[in-house]
Parts: structure tokens; C-alpha cells; sequence
């Protein structure tokens, strides 16, 4: 039998789509007849602070939460976060880490903090099953800088046992009309870097 | 039919089926998306939001009087706000259907403490369900109202973080209407004077025996048997952490865990070799299983402090002996990471405010809501924050023992003070108090999303409504000194809060810009940095605002200058203000060399 059960833990900060990012794949796993649970946390998060979402998807799903150490898949949508989540992963788990930086207000205004020269090469020290995803230039490329998440969605479904027309269908469902288009070409383009493909 | 809903959702949803006819609540996390959902998806529940949850809880009585079915929703301490009518409406039971959501928050994840209220059901001896997902979410608040018309009792739904704010996959069913009952006088069942509420507290302890009778027999609570020897007793989320670590023992899963299922559970552990409690939080059943005589374990093992999560669980059954072996992470953590706090927003209206008390310097009684994160680095400006309202009580103890030479401000926002903060400042000019309360209207209830209040003009469902104008109800309380500024007014805002400081009595200034988010995102031309006359001193670094960032060019001593990013800058202009040598700009007025 195929590996039905995976865990996701999505990380990011508020404004990023990392909700919506984790609502497409819920659904998705929902429709293809598995049993899927997501939580995060809402409330202070949503302030610029971290946000992760936790995703699990099997047969049955007990646990809202991952298991420290465990997910399958750690998808970041910042690099310094991606390095902050790592240790989440399972070592034969995959890392998908967008190269976005956003520096805090707390790293610019006092020097107790800095934020890491390379938080990617931070990461392939530790693991080296990450695809570094230049997520803001595809989505430069596409017009449309708000596309990240649906481009590391696209990454994410090479590792899912999903067909193409159920990541169509939840996308055609979740996003306005005026950005579908926008939204599958960009999940086309994510859909094209696999680990196998990223020079290391 | 299916649905991915959230625990929230599930419950706006049960309310739909169960034919509720009324909800009320305040905003607080992590309740509020109950009355969202039902104020968006399930119109035909009327819905309102209260000024505070005490105003709730006894407009969610006056309709199970009135005979129909009430749902009142809160985080944890609000409930504490709420337990005055909670604690009366124990004896008097109810007429409709009534069912009270505890939201509880272990971990603090936007909360002050993490108070577990499953005491109060046993305090005021009122029944209780837990869930532990969103399925029986839905259902028991269904079941719940069964409950409380059957035994005439208010009914306590107990929900947490990880319930509330987690998704799974919910089977719906079709709505329904609802017992159809009318207002029935009967002043000494519903009249708590001393000689009728000595009668009612006996019904109560007749009604709970019964109830203990109904917890014994309920398919609330479940037996799974899975033949082993060590047996697990526990409910809520602290179930599904252990079936995720240790499926195959037998379990004991309480569902109604008020009055609970003590002649069960002892055959449970009579059944067992061994039996282990799991429960997040206080030792809630533990206590109450060792208090009749048995042998259990489990706090010693898993600790009361903050969330349990599968590992933790995983940890403590090792510890326990029950478990062989647990998956460790293998990937080593990253050391030294900067922290990413939550902050006020880029044009935030509170930030002004802040930056002015903290060069003043007075002691700051701080408030509940987007504003208690000025107590962050760099801002430093709040001193304490115990519960909503509490900023001008204490304010005004602070000022009578004269605790801070440089003067006493309290700071609290609109929602906040219609919440609690009104009765503080009628406490202000009664006793003659020389504090000074700024309130930070925003026009919103931001913290938790944005939403209205009796100041905004609109109800939750969306109509328009009576407005409470908070300056006039400020000079109908007695304050005589009110001032309303501009926060975005740095030098006026620093001018006026000295003025009132040193003005005899209670005063009030009022900030006057909305949230930047709501009700609309506010977005004004932004500013940008000519950095051949910014000299890195750092000085709109230490406002915390996101929108200004460290450039790639340094000053002499090495330190960055600073540079805006402008899909983030409102236009708010603060920065610009206090900018020494203004190098900040507008966009439109600036020329490249």
C-alpha cells in the first residue's frame, strides 16, 4: 500500500498566506477521501509574529498537532523561519523553503539580535533535503508578488498523492476569479522544482 | 454532507441544528469565530455582540426565559466576568435550553493566564461536556441542549485553543427547530430572593444526583477496549494526543467530565493493572478519581503547565513505563534565533501614544488588546496589564499612595473601557482622583479581528445601531478635563498628555484615527528615506514600526541607515516627525540627487 499519511508543518509570518496555504491542502486531502486535520493558532500571531499551521493528513487523524520531529514536510514561506522549523522534520523529510527574507522590526531597532547572513545554507548544514525556492522571482516573473504561497503549493503536491484536478478544482475554489489564472500558472511553476532538480 | 470546519465553526454550526434562537458574547480569543460564523453563515440564529460577557450571559437568560434556546460564547476569563449570573443561574435552571462555550487558552497563546474552567462547572455545579475535535463539537453542543432542558440546568460547553482553532472533517445534519415553549411566570423558581434561592439550592442537589445518574449512563462518555493492561483515562484534546503516541490501549475517553462517571470509571480501573490519567492543565479528574479511593496516576508525569502535544504525551507515558520508546527529532534545533514578537502595525494609531509615554517616563497602567504590545522592545511603555479594565482602578490606587513621582496614566482601548473601563473612571471622579486615562479609540475591537461595538454604529449581524459617543459619556460621568488629539500629532500628543497630568482631577484624552486594518486597510502615499541626509541614529528604529527596515548603507560608526518599505507604509508620517536631521520624506516629494 502507498504511504497515505503525511504531516505538514507550514511556517511563516501574518500576512503571508499561510492560512490559505494550509486550507488549500486540507481541502484537497478532504476531497480525495482521506481524513485531514489542520490547527494553528490565531489571535497575537496575526500581528507580523510567526504563524504555523500544522497539517495532517491519513487514514484517520488523531492529533491536530505534528509530533516534534516528524513532519514529513517543513514548507516555509521565509528563510529564517524555515531555519527557526527545521527541527520539526523527519531527516528523510523534505524542506521547502521559500528564499523570502523579512527582518523584524526587533532585529533593526536593537543590536542584542541579528538575522542569519544565509538562513538557506543554515539549513542545508543541518539537512540536506531542501529545495530553496526563489518563490519571489517566479512570482515577480508572473506580475504578481502576492503568488509565494500558491507557488510553494505547487512544489509541495510532487510530494502528495493528489491529482492535478484536485489542486485545480480546491484553487478554482479558494481564490477570486480575476486570479485564477494567475494562481494555476503559478502553482504550474512550482510544480516544476522538485528536490531532484535543485543544484545543492 | 461534509465539512472542514474548525471547532468554532462546528459550534455556530451545532447552534443552527439545535434551532438556537439567540447567541450573544463578547470578542475574545479563542472564541469569537462562534458568533462570526453564525453572524455570516447561519443568519437565521440571531446573533449580537455585548459590551462584555457579563451583558451577555444575562441577555443569553432572558432569552431561555423568554423559552427559547441560548447560546452565550467567551474565552476563559471572561467567564470570570460572566460568573456572577452564572453562578445564580445554576439555581435557577432554565426555560429554553441554555449552553455557556468556555474557551479556554492552555499555553496563553492570547490570554493572560491559563485558568482551567472546567472548575467552574464543579464550582457552580453545573454540567459539562468536553469535546476533542470538531465533530463532537458540533454534536455535543447539540447533545448539550438536551441536557439542559431535560435537567433544567445551564450547560457548560468546554472548548480550548487546540479544539477551537483546529480544522477536521465535520458530517453535518439538517437543522432543526427547537422545543417551542413561551415565558412562564414563576417568581420562585426565577426570583433568587433568600427564601426561594434556599429552595432552588436543594434542587440543585437533587438535579445533580440525577445528573450524576444520567453521566453514569451517557454514550457521551466512551469505553474503548483494545485488551490491554494498562488502561488511559482522559477527554478533550488530551485524547487525541494519546491515541496519536499509544492507540492500542484501552481507553476511557470522558465526554461529560461534569458530574463524572465515577461508578465507571472505578470498574475501569478495577478492569486494569494499571491505570494513567491524561488531562491538560489542573489534575481536574485526577483529584476527583483519588478523592473516592483510587490509584491512578498522571500529573506526575505530564505536568499543568501549558499545552500537552503529542511528544509531551509520548515523554510522559516513557516516564510512566508504558511506552518503550518515543521518535526524537533528529535534525537539530537552530540556536540563537532573533525572536519575531507580534508588533502594533505599520500606522498603527497606539504608536504615537507609546512613544510619548515612554519619554515621559510615568508609570502606565496598561490594558487588554492590540496595545498591551507596547510593553515590547523597543517601545517599553506599559508597566502592568492584569485584566480588561483593570488600567484605571489601578491607576487610581497607584495615584493615591503617590507611587510614581512623574504621574499615573492609564491606557485603555474603546472596546476595553465600554467592556470595564466605565465603572473605573466613574471610580476616578468619585474619589477625586488626579489620574490621567487615555483611551485609544480605534473604532474597532482589534486585537481579536476587528469587530463592532456599542461605539462603532454597527451590530455584529451588520445593521445599524445607537451609538455610544465616548466623550460625551466621559463629561456625563463628572471628567471635566477631556482632550481628543491626533495620534499621528507627535508633538501635541507629548504636549497634551503633560497638560493633563499636571491638570487637578481625573482627565481624559482621546486618540481619534481608526485602526490602519478596519474597518478599511488605510493606505496614504508613503514616505521614503533620502539616505544621503539619514545619519543612522536609529531614532525611527526605535518606534517598532515594520514598514522601516535596515538599508545596505552604514553611517561611520558602522550603524545601518534606515530605508522604508513602501507596500508596508501607511503614511502615518510619525517617523517623519521625529526624524532629527528629516531625511523622511513623502515619496511625491522626493528628488534623487
Amino acid at each position: 500500500m502507498a504511504k497515505n499519511n503525511f504531516d505538514i508543518l507550514i511556517v511563516g509570518v501574518g500576512g503571508q498566506g499561510v492560512l490559505l496555504a494550509s486550507e488549500i491542502i486540507s481541502e484537497v486531502a478532504m476531497k480525495s477521501g482521506l481524513d485531514v486535520k489542520k490547527s494553528e493558532v490565531h489571535g497575537m500571531s496575526q500581528r507580523g509574529g510567526v504563524v504555523s499551521s500544522h497539517v495532517k493528513i491519513a487514514s484517520k487523524v488523531y492529533s491536530p498537532t505534528i509530533h516534534y520531529g516528524q513532519a514529513d514536510v517543513v514548507m516555509a514561506f521565509e528563510q529564517a523561519e524555515g531555519l527557526r522549523a527545521v527541527d520539526w522534520m523527519r531527516p528523510d523529510g523534505v524542506a521547502i523553503v521559500s528564499e523570502t527574507t523579512l527582518v523584524p522590526a526587533i532585529v533593526t531597532s536593537s543590536r542584542k539580535f541579528s538575522y542569519p547572513d544565509d538562513a538557506v545554507a543554515e539549513i542545508r548544514k543541518k539537512t540536506d533535503r531542501v529545495i530553496a525556492v526563489p518563490a519571489d522571482k517566479i512570482a515577480g516573473e508572473l506580475g504578481n508578488p502576492r503568488l509565494v504561497n500558491t507557488i510553494l503549493l505547487g512544489v509541495l503536491s510532487n510530494y502528495l498523492p493528489f491529482d492535478m484536478d484536485l489542486w485545480t478544482a480546491v484553487i478554482r475554489a479558494k481564490v477570486k476569479a480575476k486570479f485564477i489564472d494567475v494562481n494555476l500558472a503559478a502553482f504550474g511553476r512550482g510544480r516544476q522544482i522538485r528536490l531532484e532538480n535543485v543544484e545543492a | 454532507m461534509k465539512e472542514l470546519l474548525s471547532g468554532n465553526e462546528a459550534v455556530a454550526r451545532g447552534a443552527y441544528e439545535a434551532g438556537v434562537k439567540l447567541a450573544a458574547s463578547y470578542p475574545g480569543t479563542p472564541s469569537t469565530e462562534i458568533l462570526e460564523t453564525l453572524a455570516t453563515r447561519y443568519r437565521s440564529v440571531y446573533s449580537q455582540w455585548s459590551p462584555n460577557e457579563k451583558v451577555a450571559y444575562e441577555v443569553g437568560i432572558g432569552a431561555s426565559l423568554g423559552g427559547a434556546r441560548a447560546l452565550v460564547t467567551m474565552k476563559h476569563v471572561g467567564l470570570n466576568v460572566a460568573a456572577d449570573p452564572f453562578m445564580t443561574q445554576a439555581y435557577t435552571g432554565v426555560n429554553g435550553g441554555f449552553v455557556v462555550v468556555s474557551a479556554d487558552d492552555p499555553e496563553m497563546h492570547s490570554s493572560q493566564n491559563e485558568q482551567d474552567n472546567r472548575f467552574y462547572a464543579r464550582f457552580a455545579q453545573v454540567p459539562m461536556l468536553e469535546p476533542s475535535d470538531s465533530q463532537e463539537s458540533k454534536d455535543m453542543l447539540v447533545a448539550a441542549y438536551e441536557v439542559s432542558e431535560t435537567f433544567d440546568t445551564p450547560v457548560m460547553l468546554r472548548m480550548t485553543t487546540r479544539i477551537s482553532h483546529s480544522k477536521g472533517i465535520v458530517e453535518l445534519a439538517e437543522p432543526t427547530q427547537g422545543p417551542e415553549k413561551k415565558f412562564v411566570k414563576n417568581p420562585a423558581k426565577y426570583v433568587m430572593i433568600p427564601s426561594n434561592a434556599r429552595m432552588r439550592h436543594v434542587a440543585l442537589t437533587e438535579r445533580l444526583e440525577r445528573l450524576r445518574q444520567y453521566s453514569e449512563a451517557t454514550p457521551l462518555n466512551v469505553v474503548e477496549k483494545n485488551g490491554s493492561k494498562i488502561g488511559i483515562i482522559t477527554g478533550g484534546v488530551a485524547y487525541q494526543y494519546v491515541k496519536e503516541v499509544a492507540p492500542d490501549l484501552d481507553y476511557f475517553k470522558i465526554g461529560m467530565s461534569f458530574p463524572m462517571p465515577l461508578q465507571r470509571i472505578a470498574e475501569f480501573i478495577k478492569a486494569h493493572e494499571r491505570v494513567i490519567v491524561v488531562e491538560e492543565l489542573e489534575p481536574f479528574y485526577e483529584d476527583q478519581i483519588k478523592a473516592v479511593g483510587y490509584e491512578v496516576q498522571g500529573k506526575a508525569y505530564f505536568g499543568h503547565l501549558g499545552e500537552l502535544s503529542p511528544e509531551r504525551v509520548a515523554r510522559g507515558l516513557k516516564e510512566a513505563g508504558v511506552l518503550k520508546t518515543v521518535p526524537v527529532a533528529a535534525i537539530p534545533a537552530a540556536q540563537g534565533m532573533f525572536p519575531r514578537p507580534p508588533v502594533l502595525c505599520p500606522g498603527c494609531p497606539h504608536r504615537g501614544a507609546f512613544m510619548a509615554l515612554k519619554k515621559l517616563g510615568v508609570a502606565v497602567t496598561g490594558d487588554i488588546g492590540c496595545y498591551t504590545l507596547g510593553v515590547l522592545e523597543p517601545l517599553n511603555a506599559l508597566d502592568s496589564c492584569i485584566c480588561m479594565g483593570a488600567s484605571i482602578g489601578s491607576a487610581i490606587g497607584m495615584e493615591k499612595v503617590k507611587g510614581s513621582e512623574k504621574g499615573t496614566v492609564a491606557v485603555i482601548g474603546d472596546s476595553t473601557f465600554l467592556h470595564s473601563g466605565v465603572t473605573g473612571l466613574m471610580d476616578a471622579v468619585y474619589n477625586n482622583s488626579n489620574v490621567t486615562v487615555i483611551i485609544l479609540d480605534n473604532r474597532a475591537t482589534a486585537m481579536t479581528g476587528g469587530q463592532m461595538h456599542p461605539a462603532t454604529g454597527k451590530t455584529l449581524m451588520g445593521d445599524d445601531a445607537g451609538k455610544v459617543d465616548i466623550p460625551t459619556l466621559a463629561r456625563a460621568l463628572g471628567v471635566k478635563n477631556i482632550a481628543q488629539i491626533d495620534p499621528y500629532d507627535y508633538d501635541s500628543v507629548l504636549k497634551t498628555i503633560k497638560e493633563q497630568i499636571a491638570a487637578p482631577g481625573p482627565s481624559v484624552i482621546i486618540t481619534t484615527r481608526p485602526c490602519v486594518l478596519m474597518p478599511k486597510r488605510i493606505m496614504e502615499e508613503p514616505y521614503v528615506v533620502d539616505l544621503e541626509l539619514c545619519n543612522g541614529c536609529s531614532a525611527c528604529f526605535r518606534i517598532s514600526c515594520p514598514a522601516i527596515e535596515a538599508s545596505s548603507q552604514a553611517n561611520e560608526h558602522g550603524h545601518p541607515k534606515a530605508e522604508i518599505d513602501s507596500s508596508l507604509c501607511t503614511g502615518c508620517t510619525l517617523c517623519s516627525q521625529i526624524c532629527p536631521t528629516e531625511a523622511i520624506m513623502l515619496k511625491s516629494q522626493y528628488v534623487k540627487g
